[in-house]
Order: C-alpha cells, then sequence, then structure tokens
C-alpha cells in the first residue's frame, strides 16, 4: 500500500515519476483528440491507425541497423510507427471515399493487413543477426519495465507537446466536432482542422506504443470520450471532461503499475478507464442506465394512467393489466374495478382536457401549438388560463363520469 | 520434394484455405451490414478467453482454449450490445470499449498468473504460427492412404475443416433468411423473420470461425480474412450469389499464394529463412483488395447508399 | 357494471354538435372488429418521452381502399410500423382478420415509405420481387418456373419487367417504390399496408400505383394507404382513417372527409389552406 502511495506521490523513482507525468498528458491528449473522432462517429479509426504503426516500427528498425544503429532508438522506431500510421490512415480515407465499400470495412482491412505486413517484417528482423533481441514485441502491448531515462524523457515531452497541440487546437477542434457545418460557415477550413485532428490522434498513438502498446492505445482514445458523454450534453464540455478522465487513468494506471510487479502499465490504464466508463454507464444523472430505466417506468406508468383515465371516462372496459394497477394504486378506481370518487373527478378532467385540445386544433391558428399535442402534455403547459377559458365557452359546461368502467 | 511438400506445407495450405474461406463466407454479410469491425472486436477478446481458459482448468488442452474462445466472443458480442442500447452509444464506439477492455483485462491476468512456464504466449495467440502444423508422419502423397499416417495428422486440420464445412452449411441453409434480413431488416421483420436471432446467429458463427481460424494463423490476421476476400469480391460484381463466390476464390487464392510467398519469397530474395506465412496471407489479400479497389469492375458506388441515420 | 350507467357516460363524455372521434369506433360493433383486416386497440408508441402516437382505436374495413392521413408527424407511418410489431409499443393491441399479428403475418404486405434499404446491396430487381415468396419457398426449397413467373408477372403488374435485371440501386426513386409493391404482390396478401406509395413519385408511377391497388381492391382484399394528398383521396379511396397522435375521425370517405374533420386534423391555418383548396363541404368550426 506504501509502495501505490508513493508511486502516487511520484516518489517511485524518477524514471516512474516521469513514466507517470508522461502517462497523464498522453490521456489527456488522448482523450482530446479521442472525442473529435467518437463525436464524428469514427471512433476506429484509431484502430486502423494504432494497428498501421507495426509495420513502420519493424522497417525503422530494419533501416536502422542497414545504417549502421543498433535500430533500437525509441525516437527512430515512433518516427517509423508515425510514417506507416499515415499511410493506413490516408488508405482508410481513399478505400471509403473512392470505392463502395464503407469506412468499417476499410479499417478493418487496413488494420488486419498492416498488422500482417508487420508480423512478417518481425519474423524477417529475427532472422537478421542483429534483430535476436531487438524486443519489437513490447510494442503489441507496451512495457514500461526497466524503460531507459530517455524514452521516459521522450513520452513525457511527447505528451506535453500533444497536450500543447489540443490547446493550441480547442476551439476550431470544438467546432468542427459538433458542427462542421457551422464552421464551414464561421470560416474555418474544416479539412484542415481535420487533418491536423488526424495529426493529434496520430501522435497520441505513437508516443503510447511505448506505454500501452498498440493494441490498447486504442481505449485511451475511446473509452474516456465515451465516458464523458454521459456527464453533459455541452459541446465543449466533452472534450475537457474526456481529457481529464483520459488524464486521470493515465496517471492512477502508471502509478498503480509502478507500485508493485505482474502490473502491467498498459493493462492498468485501459481498465482504470473502463472502471470509470462503467460507474458512469450505470450512474450518470441523466443518461445512466439506472436513472433511463427509473424514467421509463414512470413514463409507462403515466401513459396508462392517462389512458385508463380515459377509458374510465368513456365507460370502457380496462383489460390491461398495467393500466388496471396503476389506476388501483393511485385510489382512482377500487380493487373490484369500479371508479372512486377521485378516480371519476380525474377521469372528467381528463376527457375535458382531449376536448379542449380538439377545440384548439379547430380555433387556434397557431399549430406550432396544437402541434404539441401528444396525449400527455396538459393543456394548461401549453395554452394560457384566457384561451382555455375560451375553448371552455365551445365546450359548455363540464359534465360528471360515471363509475363502474374497469372490467376483471 | 514431393514428401517434403506433402509433410511440410501440405496441411498448412490445407488449414490456411479452410480458415480463409470459413471466415470469408460470414465476412460477405458481416460487410453488408456495417458489421465488418465485430470480426475485429471478436478476435481481439480470443486472447482474454484463452487465459481464462487457462486459469480455469490450468492446462492448455486445445478443447478448453477453444471453448474459453468462443464463450469471450460471444460474451464480448453480448457486452457490445448492451453498451450500444444500454448507453446509446454508436456501434464503432460500443466495440472499441468492450475489445480493449476484456483484452487489457486478459493481458492483466496473464501477468499476474505463472504462465511463462507453459506455452501460453501473447505472441502466438495475436499473430499465430501456420508453419508449425506441419504433418510429421507424412513421406509423401501415398500417406493419405495410410491409416496410421492420417491419425497423425495436426489436430487443427480436421477441426478447421469441421467448422469449414459447418460454415458452408449455415451459409447455405440460412441463405434467404440472411440475404432478406441484410437488405431489408424492415420487410424481414414485417414477414416474421427472426431478425435479431439471425443477426446473432451471424456473429456467433463468425466468431466460431475466428476461434477456430486464430490458432493456425493469429487472432488479428483472422480480422483480414472476415474483411479483405468479401470487400474485393464486393468490387467485382452486383449479384450476392457471385460476390460470395468470388469471395471463396479470393481467400483460397490468398491462403495459397501467402503460403507460398512466406516459405519459398524469401529464397527468391537470397534469404534463408521462411517469414510468418499468416502475416504473408493478410498480405496477399491486402494486395488483391488493393487491386479490386483499383480495377474491380464494380468498384464505385450505385444508388444512394445507406442513410446513416436509418442503419 | 350496469350497462346503461356506462351508455350514459359515455353519451355525457361527448360535446354536443361535432362530430368528433369517439362516436364512430364505440358505434361498431366487437364482432365487425374481430373480422376486420386491421383491428388496434389503445396503441400507444412512444419515441423516448414523448408519445408519437397515444391511445389510438382504429378499425379498417375489409375488400376497401383505405387511407391514413394526418399531418406531418402526426405518426401514421409509426401506426403502421407498431401494428406490425417493427418497433415496440408501450400498450395496445392489435389483431388481423381477428387473430394475433403473429398468427396472421403470412396474410399480410407491407410497403415501407422510403424503404430503409441499402441501395448498392448486391441485388437484382427481380431478385427483390422474389424476396416476397419467401413463405412459399421456405429455407431450401428452389425456386420452380412458375414462383419465378409469378414473380414476373408481379413486375408485369406494376410495369416493370423490363428493369428485371438491373441492380436495384439503378432505378428511379419512382420505379424503386413500383418494385417494392411488386415484392409485396409476390406476397399474395390479403392486406397490403403501405406508407406513402404516392409521396414523391412521378405521375406515371402514381397512375400504376393507383391501377394496382384498385385491382387488389377488385379481387376482394383490403389496402390501407398512409397518404399525404388531400387533392386525390376522394377519387383513390373508400375509407378514411384521420390522425393526430390520437383518432380524430374514421369512416367512410364521404361521410368522415369533411372540413370540420380536417380541421380537427390539421389545425390552424393549415388545414385553412388545405380545405379551401378542396373545396369541401361539412360543418366547419
Ligand atoms: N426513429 C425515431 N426516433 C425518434 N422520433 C421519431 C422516430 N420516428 C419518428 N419519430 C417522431 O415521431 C413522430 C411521428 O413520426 P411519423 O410516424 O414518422 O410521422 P408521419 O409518418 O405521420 O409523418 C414525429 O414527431 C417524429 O419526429
Ligand atoms: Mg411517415
Amino acid at each position: 500500500m506504501s509502495d501505490l502511495l508513493a508511486a502516487l506521490t511520484l516518489q517511485a523513482g524518477y524514471n516512474a515519476a516521469l513514466v507517470a507525468i508522461g502517462a497523464a498528458l498522453l490521456g489527456f491528449a488522448a482523450g482530446a483528440a479521442g472525442t473529435f473522432l467518437f463525436l464524428r462517429k469514427r471512433a476506429l479509426v484509431s484502430d486502423a491507425v494504432a494497428h498501421a504503426t507495426l509495420p513502420g516500427v519493424g522497417l525503422a528498425f530494419i533501416l536502422m541497423v542497414a545504417l549502421g544503429g543498433d535500430g533500437r532508438s525509441l525516437l527512430g522506431l515512433l518516427a517509423g510507427s508515425a510514417v506507416t500510421a499515415g499511410v493506413g490512415l490516408l488508405l482508410v480515407e481513399w478505400i471509403a471515399r473512392r470505392t463502395r465499400l464503407a469506412e468499417d470495412a476499410a479499417i478493418g482491412a487496413v488494420l488486419s493487413v498492416f498488422f500482417g505486413i508487420g508480423v512478417v517484417l518481425l519474423t524477417v528482423i529475427q532472422t537478421m543477426s542483429s534483430g535476436r533481441q531487438a524486443g519489437l514485441e513490447s510494442f503489441l502491448l507496451g512495457s514500461t519495465a526497466g524503460m531507459l531515462y530517455l524514452d521516459a524523457v521522450v513520452i513525457a515531452v511527447g505528451g506535453a507537446l500533444s497536450v500543447l497541440a489540443v490547446w493550441v487546437l480547442r476551439r476550431p477542434m470544438t467546432l468542427v466536432s459538433f458542427d462542421p457545418d457551422y464552421a464551414a460557415a464561421c470560416g474555418y477550413d474544416v479539412r484542415r482542422i481535420d487533418l491536423a485532428m488526424m495529426a493529434l490522434v496520430m501522435a497520441v498513438t505513437v508516443i503510447g506504443l511505448k506505454i500501452v502498446g498498440l493494441i490498447l492505445i486504442v481505449a485511451m482514445l475511446i473509452v474516456p470520450p465515451v465516458t464523458a458523454r454521459f456527464w453533459t450534453e455541452r459541446a465543449g464540455r466533452v472534450i475537457w471532461i474526456a481529457a481529464g478522465l483520459g488524464a486521470v487513468s493515465g496517471y492512477v494506471g502508471a502509478a498503480v503499475s509502478a507500485s508493485a510487479p505482474a502490473l502491467p502499465t498498459g493493462p492498468i490504464i485501459v481498465l482504470t478507464a473502463t472502471a470509470l466508463f462503467l460507474l458512469s454507464l450505470l450512474f450518470a444523472p441523466a443518461r445512466g442506465v439506472l436513472a433511463a430505466v427509473l424514467r421509463h417506468r414512470r413514463f409507462q406508468r403515466r401513459v396508462h394512467r392517462r389512458q385508463g383515465l380515459l377509458a374510465l371516462a368513456r365507460g370502457e372496459l380496462i383489460h390491461d393489466p398495467l393500466t388496471l394497477s396503476v389506476l388501483r394504486r393511485a385510489g382512482l378506481i377500487r380493487a373490484d374495478g369500479v371508479a372512486t370518487e377521485a378516480g371519476r373527478a380525474q377521469a372528467a378532467k381528463a376527457a375535458r382536457d382531449e376536448h379542449r385540445w380538439e377545440i384548439a386544433r379547430l380555433v387556434n391558428q397557431d399549430t406550432a401549438l396544437t402541434g404539441r399535442y401528444d396525449g400527455l402534455t396538459p393543456i394548461e403547459r401549453v395554452f394560457t388560463a384566457d384561451q382555455i377559458a375560451e375553448f371552455d365557452r365551445h365546450l359548455g359546461p363540464p359534465r360528471p363520469v360515471a363509475g363502474d368502467a374497469a372490467g376483471a | 520434394m514431393h514428401a517434403e511438400f506433402v509433410q511440410l506445407s501440405l496441411t498448412p495450405i490445407l488449414i490456411g484455405i479452410f480458415a480463409s474461406v470459413a471466415c470469408a463466407l460470414p465476412g460477405n454479410f458481416l460487410i453488408l451490414r456495417r458489421q465488418a469491425l465485430i470480426g475485429d472486436a471478436i478476435s481481439h477478446v480470443v486472447l482474454p478467453g484463452i487465459v481464462v481458459a487457462f486459469l480455469l482448468t490450468g492446462g492448455v488442452a486445445s478443447m478448453a482454449m477453444m471453448l474459453g474462445a468462443a464463450g469471450a466472443a460471444v460474451l464480448a458480442v453480448l457486452l457490445i450490445e448492451a453498451v450500444k442500447r444500454l448507453g446509446r452509444i454508436e456501434p464503432g464506439a460500443a466495440m472499441g470499449v468492450v475489445f480493449t477492455s476484456m483484452f487489457a483485462g486478459g493481458v492483466l491476468l496473464l501477468e499476474q498468473s505463472d504462465t511463462s512456464s507453459v506455452h501460453l504466449d501473447v505472441q502466438h495467440a495475436l499473430m499465430g504460427n501456420l508453419e508449425s502444423l506441419i504433418w510429421f508422419k507424412a513421406k509423401g502423397w501415398h500417406s493419405l492412404a495410410d491409416p496410421a499416417a492420417l491419425a497423425a495428422l495436426p489436430d487443427e486440420l480436421p477441426r478447421m475443416a469441421l467448422v469449414c464445412l459447418v460454415v458452408v452449411a449455415l451459409t447455405v441453409i440460412f441463405w434467404r433468411p440472411l440475404k432478406i434480413s441484410t437488405f431489408d431488416e424492415g420487410f424481414a421483420r414485417a414477414i416474421g423473420l427472426p431478425v435479431a436471432a439471425i443477426g446473432f446467429g451471424l456473429v456467433v458463427t463468425a466468431a466460431v470461425a475466428a476461434v477456430a481460424a486464430f490458432d493456425a494463423v493469429g487472432s488479428i490476421i483472422v480480422i483480414a480474412m472476415f474483411i479483405c476476400p468479401p470487400a474485393a469480391a464486393r468490387l467485382m460484381t452486383n449479384r450476392l450469389e457471385a460476390q460470395v463466390l468470388w469471395s471463396v476464390g479470393f481467400a483460397v487464392l490468398a491462403a495459397v499464394l501467402g503460403y507460398v510467398f512466406a516459405g519459398y519469397g524469401p529464397l527468391w530474395f537470397g534469404g534463408a529463412e521462411a517469414v510468418s506465412a499468416a502475416g504473408m496471407i493478410a498480405a496477399v489479400s491486402g494486395l488483391i483488395l488493393g487491386l479490386a479497389c483499383l480495377f474491380g469492375p464494380c468498384r464505385a458506388r450505385v444508388g444512394q447508399g445507406r442513410d446513416p441515420a436509418e442503419a | 357494471m350496469t350497462p346503461t350507467m356506462t351508455t350514459a357516460a359515455r353519451l355525457a363524455g361527448l360535446p354536443a354538435g361535432l362530430d368528433l372521434a369517439a362516436a364512430d369506433g364505440e358505434a361498431l360493433h366487437p364482432e365487425a372488429a374481430a373480422e376486420s383486416p386491421l383491428s388496434i386497440r389503445g396503441l400507444t408508441v412512444s419515441y423516448g418521452e414523448k408519445p408519437a402516437v397515444f391511445s389510438v382505436d382504429a378499425t379498417f374495413p375489409d375488400g376497401a381502399l383505405s387511407a391514413i392521413i394526418g399531418p406531418n408527424g402526426a405518426g401514421k407511418s409509426t401506426l403502421l410500423k407498431a401494428a406490425l410489431g417493427i418497433i415496440p409499443r408501450l400498450s395496445g393491441e392489435v389483431s388481423v382478420f381477428g387473430r394475433p399479428i403473429d398468427a396472421a403475418r403470412a396474410r399480410i404486405a407491407y410497403v415501407p415509405q422510403r424503404a430503409s434499404v441499402d441501395w448498392d446491396f448486391p441485388t437484382s430487381v427481380l431478385d427483390v420481387v422474389s424476396m416476397g415468396l419467401y413463405r412459399r419457398l421456405g429455407l431450401l426449397r428452389r425456386m420452380r418456373s412458375e414462383e419465378r413467373a409469378h414473380a414476373l408477372a408481379c413486375l408485369e403488374r406494376v410495369g416493370m419487367t423490363d428493369f428485371a435485371d438491373r441492380q436495384i440501386g439503378q432505378l428511379s426513386g419512382g420505379q424503386q417504390q413500383r418494385v417494392f409493391l411488386a415484392r409485396a404482390l409476390a406476397q399474395g396478401a390479403d392486406l397490403y399496408l403501405l406508407d406513402e406509395p404516392f409521396a414523391g413519385v412521378d405521375a406515371a408511377t402514381e397512375r400504376a400505383i393507383i391501377e394496382v391497388l384498385k385491382s387488389l381492391r377488385a379481387e376482394g382484399r383490403a389496402v390501407v394507404c398512409v397518404h399525404h394528398d388531400l387533392s386525390t383521396v376522394e377519387s383513390y379511396f373508400d375509407h378514411v382513417f384521420l390522425i393526430n397522435v390520437r383518432r380524430i375521425a374514421e369512416g367512410p370517405v364521404a361521410s368522415t372527409f369533411t372540413a370540420g374533420n380536417l380541421q380537427a386534423t390539421y389545425g390552424g391555418r393549415l388545414a385553412a389552406g388545405h380545405i379551401e383548396q378542396l373545396r369541401l363541404g361539412g360543418g366547419t368550426a
């Protein structure tokens, strides 16, 4: 436990602290950039980008060895991965635009084919004399154990630069993600902003390779934005909430992972983000599952109550068991199905409101108002007391409702 | 030469062909339903599936592994559906959340348990090892008639052949409902087809194919088999029947050429050792798709395409 | 539980002098509803928290052309889809020829409003029409030559024979609409439900479609169309059902398609414009 505390307070060693800060910065940038993809319904484009880094890593290694290096320079490998990731991204867009194939097919094709080529290159590297201990497989799942100081610096600096890019792009990014047409009308070059955002996604992916690996980096781009969406309907906020969630996941994940052995960084970061997602899915106030279930039950009961009252008013038999139980619980009918005093009064009111609506459609010229009829909205909420009084003049005095409507 | 071919190459090629075809058939419908990436999701959760199976049984019996992987695939499909519905999240993002989370769980479990001593490595699951599936006992073509030698065929071959056969049979039997519900879901519902069950059945079939294939070709490359041959076939014709036949042809072609290039290609370039056959199959299927994108006779869109709001 | 009290209450609930909805439905005998090709009771359907159709009763007559009429967003399409079980309903019952919908699917054919299909789908026009034969063919039986001939005959009825081998996306909107009608014809149903079959089609298609619908009526089948063009209601249809979230009125065109009912359905100036165009009689408010 004290190990965990030490790690969370950045006292678990210089490298670990750098990695934790780097992961937090990276998570922040990933959350923001991922929001852009998510809102444009292109979340899984990031999956293609991520898998397309593998051949780049292999090619960069081969190239660096051919040029006489030992091939393991992180910066070089990341540069290589960025190149093929970019090519993969362009191919996805080209296929989706130029052929009848949809984007999802293009994504799947690019990610699997590039990964396949990457695997081929890895087997080629294994046959090279200098390739036996290349350790390029660590890019699949990421690994921070025994990370070099220089690598940690690359990650921290890269993370900081991505956050800076998010800050610079924040305004066009918000506009373009929520309303590209409006952004274009405001004079932004949507195509260029799109490109800048995809470049940011690529940068995040590439920087994240060493920490979380190419398979899980996708999670940092997808999970925080999806989680953030549960907490707000407001445009600009999703981005910052997602960035915050990403930063928390990155930081906590990296720190927890540094605190004990056998806690791989990538999975811990992702699972932290997943935990936040699950909490939001279940308990978020407006969009959460719990709230939605309660709301739906309330709504269904409202509908059945209203339908039951109208049936009472028309003297029809009610068969629907839910309607009967709703009316009974509200004390509007007795156990034997006969309407109570209150039930008769409310039924009369419901029937009268229906008739008021009918009159409203006949005499009121404003279809925006009469169009708000949906069977449930109280007429008092749409029309003023004066208007309702006028409808009542057409309607004549109220009439009572008899009480024996509900059948067994 | 012949003896060597039968011993070293025949079984991997056949397994590659069966795997490609078994994946390509459901792939046709997944692509038309805009669900191509369900293959992506399914194949990523194979790893957590086998890890859990290993932890539960303590062994690496392939049956347990297969069941674990299949269970994980079905669970993933259900979770994706749940997240999509409950959270009102678009399918791509829902898939992304579910499969990455399950994958992360799998890797964590793997690290936590002491699996280093046994043969259960992540790379194998991700990348496959087609060329290791050789037929030791074969001495030449005549071994095909030798019961003793046949008994020593790698398990993967009959298993993959059986799965391929089942997938073919399912495709033939449910052809009409699949076609109708893929083309016009509202109509399918109106004539009383169990649309949800058909969709689920399709995805489960894909999952079974993926699980059977991952052992040989690895779980990521399976995605290429799901998507590339049908996608290329999509660009060759405007008839579903013809498209499916094209996709089978492309699948076989990719499997054979991929294996040959991997095994013999490096020799042509003066290399000494073969490269990953599974990776090469994916690369060749990508090449086929690329050519179809450039030259396929029906590569352009017809009609308005599916309205994304209604899909 | 005395019937007299019930009747009294019902009558008391009705305002005098307006031909309002409740009257017609109530007057129907239960037996009539049982034989009706499509009878709906207490149907409520909601998207989110706003009901699109609220507590609607409807009874459509057999061997007749019926129109469902109402302003945009009145819930016409929703009514059809919920009746067919394509979208879930919050409450209510639907019966088709006196039986639950699932027992009567073979007798219904449905043509959606601008089918939400993938127009790029690899399938030919004749293929689409053959989908209407699914219930007859089942899973495996191959199409015999007489079934192929039947599918072609259905195409012939909508005047699309020349296009049998075209890819479905290569047709114009009106032609696509005709193909979907041909698919419905191939089903050989007794009840046809069509959602705005005339919306956005050319005059030739409109004529072709109404001829087909009239021939269906002549064969004694029931046809229910969602319809938006008020000027053709009287020449095309026998029966109308007016809806605006709730049922407004229902009955024979002559007695129900009145200015008063249209006003009650459309409300406001919108209706006034329509009604003037139509020069209909009947009690205005
Ligand atoms: N899939 C849907 N999701 C949410 N609201 C919908 C959906 N379909 C229809 N609605 C709403 O329900 C109401 C009725 O729609 P609809 O039945 O299509 O009307 P109509 O066919 O009469 O024009 C409209 O207000 C419409 O906006
Ligand atoms: Mg409509």
